[in-house]
């Protein structure tokens, strides 16, 4: 228990998603301009992570593994995920408008988040089992939410802001997430992963 | 000739995938702490997307138009995949260091984002050299943010020592906050220069100076 506590809080503070593994910065950088938009991305994004997570363990562990055939890995993982968000997607717009409204127009720009590929892949090469891999697709989603939402609340503010020109838009962005990545630093040593 | 030309240049600075564009950031940030990093990053995703835009342009009339995405997909994995494995036979080094994200070139927005606008309506020829081009563009463009963080944070350049021995070295440049600070300025500059130079361009064409050139940046 304790050490799903770890992974959790890890993957959520001391190795954030974003500000310090450089995972899903696409989003990151497009997306957040408000905060309503960037919590729908966050979740949208969490509930891909989890579920694609899932799903990638367990085609590595009963087909992948098994049969021998881990060169297979970059393909099958990104076909699964793809065709999971399609699946996801048309499952939403049937069952619950409501939430399709909501996630809808985010889920098919998570195919191509980094984020989401780069979880199943570190998931396999740490051999993390089935409850340690949806702990840590959790605390990686969480992780990416909370840092887009923080993003997204200092741009908003930033639109009063006297900006130098040639830093407007993706400069000035970057510097602030160089900041926020300063402030998550003090988060490492505190747990040793 | 002269069109193709034109396309090959697009890509190394005005439609620069990394600076101007910004995408593929993931890489672009996650792995710039040193020169040589950089160089093999840049390398490794320019064979990936040379080679895919190629045969994507090639095979672009017997895909339907309706299961694209995927198509392009695989076939990028399948490039990504050669790349993993050969920089694991020959340079393994090189591989622990980029790690994780030789895999994910699979998901660089640049190389599916090139097959989409460029590739799959282009002829063969056309399509290779821009993929050419924007290659060359990453490239550069790692490396030289992977120089820039490499010579402030250890004072060298390709593993060379360029400032002199005794110089206080940044370490937060090979952190990841550095990464977004050597990236943001660097993109604060290049806007800048283009700036400059619209501005001049505009000076020169027309007799009467007007205010367009200093409005355009955005």
């Amino acid at each position: 228990m304790a050490e799903l506590a770890l992974i959790f809080v890890g993957s959520v503070l001391v190795n954030n998603f974003v500000l310090v593994r450089f995972l899903g910065i696409c989003p990151f950088l497009g997306v957040s301009r408000e905060i309503d938009t960037a919590m729908g991305m966050g979740m949208a994004t969490t509930f891909v992570l989890v579920l694609s997570g899932v799903a990638t363990w367990l085609l590595d562990y009963y087909i992948l593994a098994p049969f021998g055939l881990p060169f297979l890995q970059n393909v099958a993982f990104i076909l699964i995920i793809a065709s999971l968000v399609q699946l996801v997607e048309m499952f939403l717009q049937k069952t619950s408008p409501a939430l399709y409204r909501a996630l809808g127009i985010f889920l098919p720009l998570i195919t191509t988040n980094c984020a989401i590929l780069g979880l199943a892949i570190l998931t396999v090469q740490r051999d993390y089992t089935l409850i340690q891999t949806i702990v840590f697709a959790l605390g990686a989603g969480v992780g990416f939410t909370l840092a887009l939402t923080m993003m997204a609340g200092i741009r908003q503010q930033l639109q009063f802001a006297d900006i130098p020109k040639p830093l407007e838009g993706a400069g000035i962005a970057l510097i602030i997430a160089g900041l926020m990545s300063m402030a998550f630093m003090g988060f490492s040593g505190m747990i040793a992963m | 000739m002269r069109n193709l030309r034109k396309e090959f240049v697009k890509g190394l600075w005005n439609e620069h995938p990394i600076f101007r564009l910004l995408i593929g950031m993931c890489p672009t940030l996650a792995i710039t702490t040193a020169a040589t990093n950089g160089l093999a990053m840049g390398l490794s995703t320019a064979f990936v997307l040379i080679c895919s835009s190629t045969i994507i342009s090639l095979v672009k009339n017997i895909i339907p138009p309706k299961v694209r995405i995927p198509c392009y997909i695989i076939i990028i994995a399948t490039f990504v995949t050669i790349a993993d494995l050969l920089l694991a036979a020959y340079l393994p080094d090189l591989h622990t260091v980029l790690g994780l994200f030789i895999p994910l070139i699979v998901v660089n927005c640049i190389i599916l984002g090139r097959a989409e606008a460029y590739a799959s309506k282009m002829p063969v020829l056309d399509s290779f050299v821009d993929a050419l081009g924007m290659g060359i563009g990453i490239t550069w463009g790692l490396t030289f943010l992977g120089g820039f963080r490499e010579l402030m944070g250890m004072g060298t350049i390709f593993s060379q020592q360029i400032l002199p021995a005794g110089t206080t070295s940044w370490g937060i440049f090979l952190l990841p906050p550095g990464a977004f600070f050597t990236l943001g300025i660097t993109v604060g500059v290049m806007n800048q220069i283009n700036h400059i130079l619209e501005h001049r361009r505009t000076e020169r064409t027309s007799v009467e100076p007007t205010m367009a050139g200093q409005t355009a940046e955005s």
